[in-house]
């Protein structure tokens, strides 16, 4: 009984987070498919079948099949994969790229922050999908060369963000203490200053995870990205480019599965602003 | 506001100097040899060696660098494979198209997105708000290309409109400025939302509601001013999503601009005019920053005395 009461009480305070659910949600069906691939995709993805080529959606090929008669569906599912691990690899290495830069930018100011922040800004002035193109042309075009880019152009603005929270943060009291009871330089960044910018960092990461995603699949769509026949979805949205008016259905299906997945980090990346982060939102 | 500009337009060679540093980097240690490709597959060995000394592709990198930057500064931007010679002249040729797709695209977000923001919040929590903060979280999620590939399927090959892809009169901005502008749209919907609930809390709102004035007068002669502040912010934030994203764009719809030229250059190898369009994007880029700075302060009054 007392336990009831106390529920009811407290229940009008902690609304369920609709967009956090929603996009965890999204999220874990993209692992189960990134992961089991081949197992569930009802054909093999580079399999062709020249007697069903460019069809519709059919019983047999519920999404229909490509120009050289593969099945879009087992396309798409095994794709995730690439999207996905392109995604989460290069919002992994940007996240200690730009957290190392920041903090220490951050942490030890004078000179070390002069020419960290001087190439930070330096590279913000480079529109990032200009950069990750540049680079992109570079590293060459597969999924290794992608993440390179994509992370490149992700560090500057993470670094600046970082760096941003660390020097607010090293004015407070409690990072004093730790100075006056002995504590290294290493000790203090790892223990005490990044924890506490922690959430900001997530947060941003898992809002860029979505810009990722539509940085890879525009590189894939150039003929810049993971090369066909491997069935990452941009780069099956630039090869079905000259199929648009013979059929659609093929520019259809890989761009829901890009929105589903960006729309999925997205609203991932705004629910845990508003459980975290109350007084950013608007 | 002359001293402002001055200050800000002496930081772009210092900018300039500066990319083109990291870009030299970059693309000097890209595997292969540059004279080799330059002279082309059928070129001997005596005919590259020639091509080595006449790009000065021999001498030490620090000589090559020197060049490079004494070069730049009187427009010199290399030696291009495409254009056999300096293709700064073929950059500035492209600009324009860019540009004009770029402005297309702001004007569309000012009429569709603040109107857009200014309705959701009026009906704020009704349906109309519902529809509209609905589709912001769309377009936020959808790749521009992948819209402008279904405009192009809907309006020009369905319903026979518009022009599917190059630049032939106005009417073929439409599709291009449509897919480029949609996600800036959205942020400024967004945004605007937020700004006028937050202003319409305000003892001002309250004041002049009280005095006699309908609703949508206040919104429209008091609250609506301090929208502008934040859009200009959004717009201002995103000068690099609108010059990056015309890049594919650019290429989506055969769109004349300098995008399209990079993803050429990219294709062929040419990295003298991949650097040189970069380093146009980047001076566009400062351009455009200054340029949200300055209508700042025409927005913003408080900001012209500070």
């Amino acid at each position: 009984m007392h336990n009831a009461v106390v529920r009811c009480r407290r229940r009008p305070t902690r609304q369920t987070n609709l967009f956090l659910w929603l996009g965890a949600g999204l999220l874990t069906a993209f692992v189960v498919l990134a992961v089991l691939g081949e197992q569930i995709a009802p054909y093999d993805p580079t399999a062709q079948d020249l007697f069903a080529m460019l069809e519709g959606p059919t019983a047999a090929h519920l999404l229909g099949t490509d120009n050289v008669g593969r099945d879009i569906l087992s396309r798409i599912i095994v794709g995730t994969r690439f999207t996905l691990s392109i995604a989460l690899a290069s919002v992994f290495l940007a996240g200690i790229g730009g957290i190392a830069l920041g903090s220490v930018a951050g942490y030890f100011g004078g000179m070390t922050d002069r020419i960290v922040t001087g190439i930070i800004d330096l590279l913000l002035t480079v529109p990032n999908i200009v950069l990750a193109i540049a680079i992109a042309s570079v590293a060459g075009s597969s999924a290794t060369g992608l993440t390179i880019a994509i992370t490149a152009s992700f560090i500057p603005p993470l670094a600046r963000l970082v760096r941003g929270r660390v020097i607010e943060l090293r004015e407070e009291d409690f990072i004093a203490a730790a100075v006056t009871v002995g504590m290294g330089h290493g000790r203090i960044l790892l223990r005490h200053i990044l924890p506490n910018a922690a959430t900001v960092i997530v947060i941003e990461l898992s809002l860029n995870a979505g810009q990722a995603v539509l940085i890879g699949s525009a590189l894939g769509f150039l003929g810049l990205g993971v090369q066909p026949p491997a069935p990452e979805w941009g780069t099956m949205l630039g090869a079905s480019r000259e199929y648009l008016t013979v059929a659609p259905h093929l520019v259809i299906a890989p761009g829901i599965a890009i929105s589903l997945l960006v729309l999925a980090f997205n609203a991932f990346g705004d629910g845990l602003r508003d459980v975290f982060d109350p007084a950013s939102r608007n | 506001m002359i001293g402002f500009l001055a200050r800000r337009f002496a930081t772009i060679p210092l900018v300039v100097l500066g990319v083109v540093t990291i870009l030299f980097i970059i693309f000097k240690s890209v595997p292969g040899d540059e004279a080799a490709f330059v002279a082309g597959a059928t070129a001997t060995q005596a005919e590259i060696e020639a091509v080595r000394v006449q790009l000065g592709l021999d001498r030490p990198l620090i000589d090559q660098y020197a060049r490079h930057m004494s070069g730049l500064v009187v427009g010199d931007f290399g030696y291009s494979t495409t254009f056999r010679g300096n293709p700064l002249p073929h950059i500035v040729n492209r600009l324009p198209a860019t540009l004009a797709l770029a402005l297309a695209a702001i004007c569309l977000t000012i009429i569709a997105g603040i109107p857009a923001g200014v309705v959701a919040a009026a009906y704020r929590n009704r349906i109309p708000d519902y529809l509209i903060s609905l589709t912001v979280v769309g377009l936020l999620a959808i790749p521009n290309f992948w819209l402008g590939m279904l405009l192009i399927a809907w309006l020009s090959v369905d319903l026979g409109l518009l022009p599917s892809f190059g630049a032939s009169g106005p009417a073929s901005l439409v599709i291009p400025t449509l897919a480029l502008a949609a996600r800036l749209i959205a942020l400024v919907a967004r945004m605007t939302r937020g700004v006028v609930i937050e202003e319409l809390r305000k003892d001002y709102v309250r004041t002049a509601r009280a005095k006699g004035l309908s609703k949508g007068l206040v919104l429209r002669r008091h609250v609506l001013r301090n929208v502008m502040i934040p859009t200009v912010t959004v717009i201002g934030l995103q000068a690099g999503y609108l010059l990056g994203g015309s890049v594919v764009i650019e290429r989506l719809c055969a769109w004349p601009g300098i995008g399209d030229l990079l993803l050429t250059a990219v294709s062929v190898r040419d990295y003298t005019l991949v650097q040189g369009i970069v380093l146009i994007f980047v001076v566009s880029f400062l351009i455009i920053n200054i340029a949200v700075e300055v209508l700042y302060r025409f927005v913003n009054p408080r900001l012209r005395y500070a």
